[in-house]
């Protein structure tokens, strides 16, 4: 095979793209900037290292079924788990969310960094409102019942019937975890990608 | 070479400073466990709520009176799911958002009758009992405006309904079969056997419960019950829990309309405050596009607090 | 019914603050008031290794 030949493969060509925009030592550094000084920076890994733990113990609550955490009392502690897990996910990620506004983290071509992130916010809204309404309990029919409303207005209820308990299941333990892994993924790529935002220029410095 | 000009709001500096050394696996792995033992140690205090669903079974025990007149309504149209409209049945034209009927547009993809699917059917599947057999018989063979006779008879009389020894007792005059249909529906309901009617009608393996939760929500009852626990639409209460347990209070923006005009009146809210949020979100979505809010982080100067080590080694 | 494995039964009914129209429950108001100090104290508090970073300058 000749050289050319070799570079024009696709197997060629998407790997020197992807190493062209994401080298190793940009994927996992070893440095930072000296101005990543502040306590809100952790609050970005919080909130992974939070939907790890959301997907472990959604994971052992997937072993046992649907049913195992209303009858076994360590059922039942795996779903304390499930829940506050999810409480801290969304409390450092709005945590996050503030922070990474104040510090106008879009700038510098990160407006895919910032979009993703939002994204990934409305992903993670639906994820749990699929998980409420797959506890079996009176909170999944309450909740499916009044929900339903909202949904049924747009059209969206026709094809997605929150009282539909095994679709609901589904969509919560198959397709929005690859959706919320997938949508993850993409915005942690970005900002190794891209790189922390610098700090606005010192005004006080340019005045 | 670039001449455009610097916008602040949309641009970055160039970094020429510093770096120093950064562990990301490590800070990763402290992140995971520490995240890990504050998870660990909610659940050891406050652990998690599990209050038991409600069956056709125990709302019929508890309030006997409430499922007749609901299951009365489902007979007469007049209940939530009979009038809804879209998805379930073209009763009603549903919500709009402005001229938009998106709900009627996409149409009846899960057909409802509630006369067939939550009274007749169900009481059809029961083995022959005393009288009902007749009762069906007669419904079955009578015209639309005979039936609709005897249902409007019984409506009438049925401010008075009273429950006695066990028996839903309606003294109605000229309403054929309906006291005993309503009546049967109602042991039936009491012994368990109308919530397995209500989702196995469409298979052995359904895990699908639109009927029996349409059925449980068009009642007094179960919105009784959810009034208590502070859930209801106008407590807020998409963003709480059951019990004193903290909710989604990032729901806190979409359950906020619902709370005043003009929304807490309108037949269109659920639609109207969807496409706000949509709006709003978008807005959200698109704020490094959008000037003025994206200028807000600069103008409020917040960064100077997170970068101060920053500016302070530049001044 | 839960189970009473957790040491403070958050089961019965919650407690709500009620102003004009504002209905909140004490659970969230913590939460939320506990990310709001968060908040704040993730931009005021000083954060370690401000020696390395002079160093790397």
């Amino acid at each position: 095979m000749s050289t050319t030949e070799i570079d024009r493969q696709w197997t060629t060509r998407l790997r020197k793209r992807a190493t062209g925009k994401l080298p190793p030592e940009k994927l996992l550094p070893d440095t930072q900037p000296i101005y990543v000084s502040s306590w809100i920076y952790v609050f970005g890994v919080a909130t992974l290292a939070a939907l790890i733990v959301v997907i472990g113990t959604g994971v052992i609550l997937a072993i046992r079924g649907p049913l195992w955490w209303h009858q076994s009392f360590i059922g039942h502690f795996v779903n304390s788990l499930h829940l506050w897990s999810v409480e801290i996910f969304f409390f450092a990620m709005i945590v996050h969310l503030w922070g990474k506004f104040f510090m106008g983290a879009w700038r510098g071509g990160r407006q895919l960094t910032w979009m993703t992130g939002v994204v990934t916010f409305v992903a993670s809204i639906v994820t749990g409102l699929t998980g409420y309404v797959s506890q079996t309990n009176f909170d999944s029919q309450w909740i499916s019942t009044q929900a339903k409303d909202g949904i049924n207005a747009t059209g969206g209820g026709a094809y997605f019937n929150v009282l539909n308990f095994g679709q609901m299941l589904m969509w919560h333990i198959v397709l929005l975890p690859i959706a919320a892994v997938v949508l993850t993924g993409l915005h942690v790529l970005m900002v190794r990608i891209k790189g922390v935002v610098p700090p606005y220029e010192d005004e006080k410095k340019v005045a | 070479m670039s001449n455009k000009p610097f916008r602040p709001d949309v641009d970055a500096p160039e970094y020429k400073g510093g770096y120093s050394p950064y562990d990301i696996i490590k800070e990763g792995t402290i992140a995971i466990v520490i995240v890990a033992m504050l998870t660990l140690i909610l659940a050891v205090f406050f652990g998690s709520p599990d209050e038991k669903a409600v069956t056709v079974k125990s709302w019929s025990n508890a309030n006997p009176i409430d499922f007749a007149q609901t299951a009365l309504e489902e007979l007469n149209g007049t209940s939530g799911t009979a009038g809804y409209g879209a998805p379930y049945n073209h009763a009603a034209v549903g919500q709009k958002l402005g001229p938009l009927t998106l709900g009627k547009w996409v149409g009846v993809r899960i057909p409802i009758n509630t006369v067939s699917d939550f009274i007749v059917k169900p009481l059809e599947s029961q083995p022959a009992l005393p009288g009902l057999q007749s009762a069906l018989a007669q419904w079955n063979g009578a015209s639309s405006s005979t039936q609709n006779g005897w249902v409007t008879s019984y409506t009438n009389a049925a401010p008075k309904m009273s429950y006695t020894n066990g028996q839903v007792v309606v003294n109605a005059t000229n309403a054929g079969p309906v006291p005993v249909m309503i009546n049967d529906l109602t042991q039936m309901a009491r012994s368990g056997a109308l919530d397995q009617a209500l989702i196995t009608g469409s298979g052995y393996y359904t895990t699908d419960y639109t009927k029996p939760l349409l059925f449980l929500a068009d009642s007094e009852y179960f919105g009784s019950l959810a009034d208590k626990q502070h859930l209801t639409g106008s407590q807020w209460g998409m963003m709480n829990e059951t019990g004193q347990y903290p909710g989604q209070a990032w729901l806190w923006l979409y359950t906020f309309w619902y709370q005043i005009p003009p929304f807490n009146s309108s037949a269109n809210a659920d639609v109207l405050i969807w496409g706000m949020m949509m709006l709003l979100t978008g807005g959200l979505l698109l704020i490094p596009f959008i000037p003025g809010l994206r200028a807000i982080p600069r103008k409020t100067k917040v960064y100077r607090l997170i970068w101060r080590e920053h500016y302070n080694n530049h001044e | 019914m839960s189970w009473l494995g957790s040491i403070i039964n958050l089961d019965g009914y919650g407690h709500y603050l009620h102003w004009h129209f504002i209905l909140v429950s004490v659970g969230n108001l913590i939460v939320v008031s506990l990310m709001v100090l968060t908040f704040l104290g993730a931009l005021f508090l000083p954060f370690p290794g401000k020696g390395r970073r002079k160093e790397n300058r």
